[in-house]
């Protein structure tokens, strides 16, 4: 027997809209992170699926639960509340690395190649400088 | 009636978190850098944790919500600890 055979009918077609909907949302953030071209376009795409998608989802559970168990189920804002506090947190301490890693890759760029081109630099040492452009 | 809209809505719900976790989980195979592989994961865990809740919605039990709740406590733990691996580790090695 499954429990979908309890509910009545409102609920379920407004389950089954809010499940769909955060469902397709969540697929969309994630064909964003999938698609896009630069990290930090990349950050911005999943928060569709953590503030809509889930929220979507959320709210589908507690409107089943209610109404299965004819009684209100709230305790779906434990996540709900958990997700929204912690994603800003997460992004922003995550970018600020990825920021931090650029700068020093800016910095010092010999940090980030291998000892393969460093190498070979130094077997051709100034190939540009008895040409036509001098350096300054 | 409804009921069996219900039912073939969550199972089209449970594949499309599916391709989801399968575009998250190629960015985090190939992403080109290592923050790109945090945010794969970052967004695989979040998708897990709808798609456990679409299980406790098709079996009608509340089990499945305490363990998206652990998924997304540990989760937030995972990815703050990776970024800031991140942030003190490779480059001054």
């Amino acid at each position: 027997m499954t429990p979908q055979a309890d509910i009545s009918g409102w609920a379920a077609l407004l389950t089954a809209i809010l499940v769909l909907l955060g469902a397709s949302l969540t697929l969309i953030g994630s064909l964003g992170l999938l698609r896009l071209h630069r990290f930090y376009d990349r950050v911005h795409a999943p928060t569709l699926g953590t503030t809509l998608g889930i929220g979507s989802v959320l709210i589908a559970s507690m409107i089943y639960f209610s109404v299965l168990q004819q009684r209100p189920v709230i305790h779906e804002i434990l996540i709900t509340v958990f997700v929204t506090l912690t994603t800003p947190i997460t992004l922003m301490v995550l970018v600020r690395a990825a920021l931090f890693r650029d700068e020093a890759a800016a910095i010092m760029p010999e940090a980030n190649q291998t000892k393969v081109v460093r190498e070979r630099e130094a077997d051709e040492p100034e190939a540009g400088s008895d040409g036509a452009s001098p350096r300054p | 009636m409804s009921a069996q809209i219900l039912h073939w809505s969550l199972v089209a719900a449970q594949l499309i978190i599916t391709l989801a976790m399968a575009c998250a989980a190629f960015r985090m195979f190939r992403g080109p850098r290592a923050q790109d592989r945090v945010l794969g994961l970052d967004t695989l865990y979040v998708s897990g944790m709808i798609l456990l809740l679409l299980f406790g919605i098709q079996s009608g039990r509340t089990l499945y919500f305490e363990a998206a709740l652990i998924i997304g406590l540990l989760g937030f733990v995972g990815t703050v600890a990776l970024a800031k691996f991140l942030m003190r580790g490779e480059v001054i090695e």
